[in-house]
């Protein structure tokens, strides 16, 4: 290592240091006390059809706290966040082993209703999708599912949520208009405010802010640290600035494997595995 | 440029191209042309002429419209003609003329050569009567007859007018009771029938139910066991309103001579082009006008008055004339029908192959099956609708419900319902291929979406997708319906007729009548054209008939395109 790459990574070191005061204080996840726990992820494999996508990958998700999920294009981040509210199961020739319990209940159990279980664990895609429908009516979607609620108060929970992705005030006259025209940013809120609505307990973010501008990006990190105090969050991102920015905790996958979980703080600035430090310092782009 | 750079250009393939698609076009607007020209000009009053005209077979006087004028050579004129070689000239031309006058002055079309007209006029006093029978007649008026008397008035127009006018209404009285009360009473009357004979089966059935169990039979005395077994049903009730209903019918029936009697009152004299005269009874004039006296407004409005009777009033005469009301009714609601039975239908199908079966070779193979079902021959599909429909699920129903009007067959016999199930057969490959086509523009994005707020596929498939896939689908209905609308060939075999006494719907209940035959537009062109006696005066009819057949296959087709568009707009931007 030449005296020039020293200090390009030390100047990385710095940038990520500014931006993690906040947050160094949290608490390593694996001593965590049990009630702190969300999602419980023991020893987890997955295979599409022969393949292998996760491997063994065990993790203790805190509650309330937005854990991120870093590694290289690839490596099972989406595959193993879509885990999370059995969105796999749609895909044909998955074949999943272990165990992923939600508040202390596995959720891939018989008597688990896999609707129920989406409604508890919101998800985000990466590509904004809003219905081809009003912006009410996507808010209102899930809401009119299940919830047989009367005109007055489904006002109100769609302008609670979309108050909670921070789009009542653009959107406030709006609602009748058809969600298609919206900006990019807008929709990736909308959808943000979609899932918010029927009050999920934990929010999957599958690189939300990967297909928007750094305007729209900055805004939905200011949602996520809105949103955190409410929701356990998981968010997939492949930038590591934004993962240091918004996330109290930083898991680091690598070919399906988990290499490394832990405070964000200790990721970025005092990572125990080789492999973790030489992605953060950028060895493997 | 040399002609090797040329070629290698590509100009001469954007030439072959772009006159290939002229080709088409030209093809298409002549046909539409052809067809619009003659079918539209049938309905133009044409001014009669008079005409005398001398060949070797003698001097002739002949009055009527040209229909048709044409050039033909010597050769043809020969071969037409053998015996007036002596004639000079290499081209003649030729005219039709319809002289009407069936009956008394036949035929009622016939060809003469313009050089041998020695005298032509048209007479302002010239009137055309369209009779009920035996097409047009033309003349001039003589004397009204009222009740053999001449009246005072004879000559006036407007006097013929008003009692056309008068026979006119009468006759509509006459229909409706005819297609009114009558009718119904007919109807009633048959539902009693059958209800008596549905009381008899019943007892039948109670008797040999009764023979058969020796036990019970074997503990009754003699008198009550030859009580039980005597055919005993009650039909007092029924014989009482049957009764009521021929009292209804006597008085109708009563009626309807009395307005016969009426329309016997007026008889006309005209006088004909060779000099005779003839009378008619008013009874049979539908209408007359004076095409030489007409201003060009009356003409217009005569000719919109025309094509409205041909929308809007039943056919006579073997259908050669009057209008094709039920042959347009039926086409609409069958084709309707189909739509609605095909819509569901291939729908559902495209949603299991695209949504719920598992992708493999299988499914392939049924996707090429249905593809290739949308090639197979429109008569097999006839064929199997007869086998399979008619006679085996009709024949069924039958047996199971309709036992009292048998041996009469209700569904077990060609109707309206078996020709839309047929055609609704026929189309949905069509439907089911476009709506795969419509599922697989929806992008899988928003399906997660949905079952990721904790939607069923049910409810995503409900809820978002078919409303999406809606475009689609419509595109599908649309060319099935182009495609049914236009079909002949099946319903022949399957419910169409030549001559439907009663519409598909009507007052009496049910007031759709599924199991009744229909009139078809497309049928009603092949009857017209190639079945009738009198192939002149019906081939104006065949135009007309096929321009209404294709305009309506177009408005069926624009109404589901706008719709579609308008769908689709609202889609735009979400689907791939
Ligand atoms: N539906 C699928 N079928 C088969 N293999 C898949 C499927 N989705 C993802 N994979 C594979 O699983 C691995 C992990 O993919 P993914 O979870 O999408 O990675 P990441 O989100 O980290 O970029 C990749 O090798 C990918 O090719
Ligand atoms: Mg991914």
């Amino acid at each position: 290592m030449n005296q020039n790459d020293q200090e390009s990574r030390d100047l990385r070191r710095v940038n990520l240091d500014t931006t993690l005061v906040e947050s160094s204080e949290t608490l390593d996840p694996n001593e965590l006390p049990d009630e702190e726990i969300c999602l419980n992820v023991s020893s987890l494999s997955l295979h599409y059809g022969e393949a292998l996508a996760l491997k063994d990958i065990s993790m203790k998700i805190p509650r309330q706290r937005v854990t991120a999920l870093i590694g290289p294009s690839g490596c099972g981040k989406s595959t193993l966040i879509r885990c999370f509210n059995r969105m796999n199961d749609l895909i044909d020739g998955v074949r999943i082993h272990g165990r992923i319990e939600l508040d202390g209940t596995e959720i891939h159990d018989r008597n688990v209703d896999v609707a129920q279980l989406r409604r508890q664990v919101g998800m985000v895609f990466q590509r904004p999708n809003p219905f081809p429908k009003s912006v009410y009516e996507n808010v209102a979607y899930g809401l009119r599912l299940t919830e047989n609620l009367p005109k007055s108060e489904l006002d109100d929970r769609v302008e609670w949520a979309l108050k909670s992705a921070a789009l009542w005030e653009e959107m406030e006259g709006r609602l009748k208009e058809s969600a298609l025209g919206l900006s990019g940013g807008q929709q990736q809120r909308l959808v943000i405010a979609r899932a918010v609505a029927v009050k999920p307990s934990v929010l999957l973010l599958d690189e939300p802010a990967s297909a928007l501008d750094p305007l729209s990006t900055l805004k939905i990190e200011e949602l996520i640290a809105q949103l955190k105090s409410d929701y356990t969050i998981v968010i997939v991102t492949h930038n590591m600035q934004q993962a240091a920015r918004v996330s109290d905790y930083t898991s680091f996958l690598y070919l399906g494997e988990l290499i490394e979980f832990d405070s964000t703080a200790n990721i970025f600035l005092n990572p125990s595995k080789q492999q973790t430090e030489d992605y953060i310092t950028g060895r493997y782009g | 440029m040399s002609l090797g750079s040329w070629i290698k250009s590509g100009d001469p393939w954007i030439w072959m191209t772009a006159s290939a698609v002229g080709a088409c076009i030209v093809a298409v607007l002549g046909l539409l042309g052809l067809i619009a020209v003659n079918g539209l000009a049938h309905f133009w009053p044409a001014d009669v002429v008079s005409l005398r005209y001398k060949n070797d077979l003698g001097e002739f006087i002949l009055a009527g419209e040209v229909v048709q004028r044409e050039t033909i050579s010597r050769d043809q004129f020969l071969e037409a003609s053998p015996n007036r070689g002596n004639v000079d000239g290499a081209e003649f031309e030729r005219w039709m003329i319809k002289s009407g006058n069936r009956k008394f002055d036949p035929p009622d079309f016939r060809w003469i050569f313009e050089h041998e007209v020695v005298e032509q006029q048209k007479n302002e006093e010239m009137i055309v009567f369209e009779r009920a029978e035996w097409g047009n007649a033309y003349g001039t008026l003589v004397a009204i007859r009222e009740r053999g008397a001449e009246i005072a008035s004879s000559y006036s127009w407007d006097e013929l007018q008003d009692r056309i006018g008068r026979v006119e209404q009468l006759r509509n009285q006459a229909r409706k009771i005819q297609k009114g009360s009558i009718n119904r009473i007919n109807y009633k009357l048959e539902q009693l029938r059958l209800e008596e004979q549905r009381r008899n089966l019943r007892e039948e059935e109670r008797i040999a139910k009764l023979e058969r169990n020796q036990e019970r039979l074997s503990q009754l005395s003699d008198a009550e066991r030859s009580r039980l077994l005597t055919f005993n049903i009650e039909t007092a009730d029924l014989e009482e309103r049957r009764r009521k209903l021929n009292d209804e019918y006597g008085l109708e029936e009563l009626r309807l001579r009395n307005i016969h009697g009426q329309l016997d009152r007026d008889e006309i004299e005209i006088k004909i082009a060779d000099g005779r005269t003839i009378s008619i009874g008013l009874r049979d004039i539908i209408r007359a006008w004076q095409p030489n006296k007409m201003s060009i407004g009356q003409k217009i409005a005569h000719y919109f008055s025309s094509i409205w009777v041909f929308l809007s009033q039943d056919s006579r005469e073997a259908n050669t004339e009057g209008g094709v009301f039920p042959a347009l009714f039926g086409t609409v609601l069958m084709v309707l029908l189909m739509s609605v039975l095909v819509t569901p239908f291939g729908v559902i199908a495209a949603l299991y192959l695209r949504e719920y079966a598992k992708q493999g070779p299988f499914v392939q193979l049924i996707r090429i099956a249905v593809n290739n079902l949308a090639g197979v021959p429109s008569i097999v599909y006839g064929v199997f609708g007869l086998g399979f429909f008619i006679y085996l699920v009709g024949g069924s129903i039958d047996d199971l419900f309709f036992k009292a009007a048998q041996p009469a067959p209700t569904f077990g016999t060609p109707g309206l319902m078996w020709a839309s199930l047929t055609l609704a057969l026929l189309t949905v490959p069509v439907v089911i291929v476009s709506t795969e086509e419509g599922l697989t523009r929806i992008p899988n994005a928003l399906r997660e979406g949905s079952l990721a707020l904790g939607a069923t596929k049910a409810e995503t498939l409900f809820r978002i997708v078919l409303p999406m896939a809606s475009p689609s689908i419509l595109t599908g209905v649309i060319l099935a319906i182009a495609r049914a609308a236009g079909e002949v060939a099946p319903l022949m075999l399957v419910g169409v007729v030549k001559l439907a006494p009663t519409l598909p719907i009507d007052g009496n209940f049910p007031f759709l009548h599924l199991d009744r035959k229909f009139m078809h537009l497309g049928f009603h062109i092949y009857d017209v054209g190639f079945q009738s006696p009198n192939v002149d005066a019906a081939r104006p009819l065949v135009f007309a008939t096929a321009l209404l057949l294709v305009l309506i296959i177009i408005a069926l087709n624009l109404t589901a395109i706008t719709l579609r568009n308008r769908l689709e707009a609202r889609y735009r931007g979400a689907l791939i």
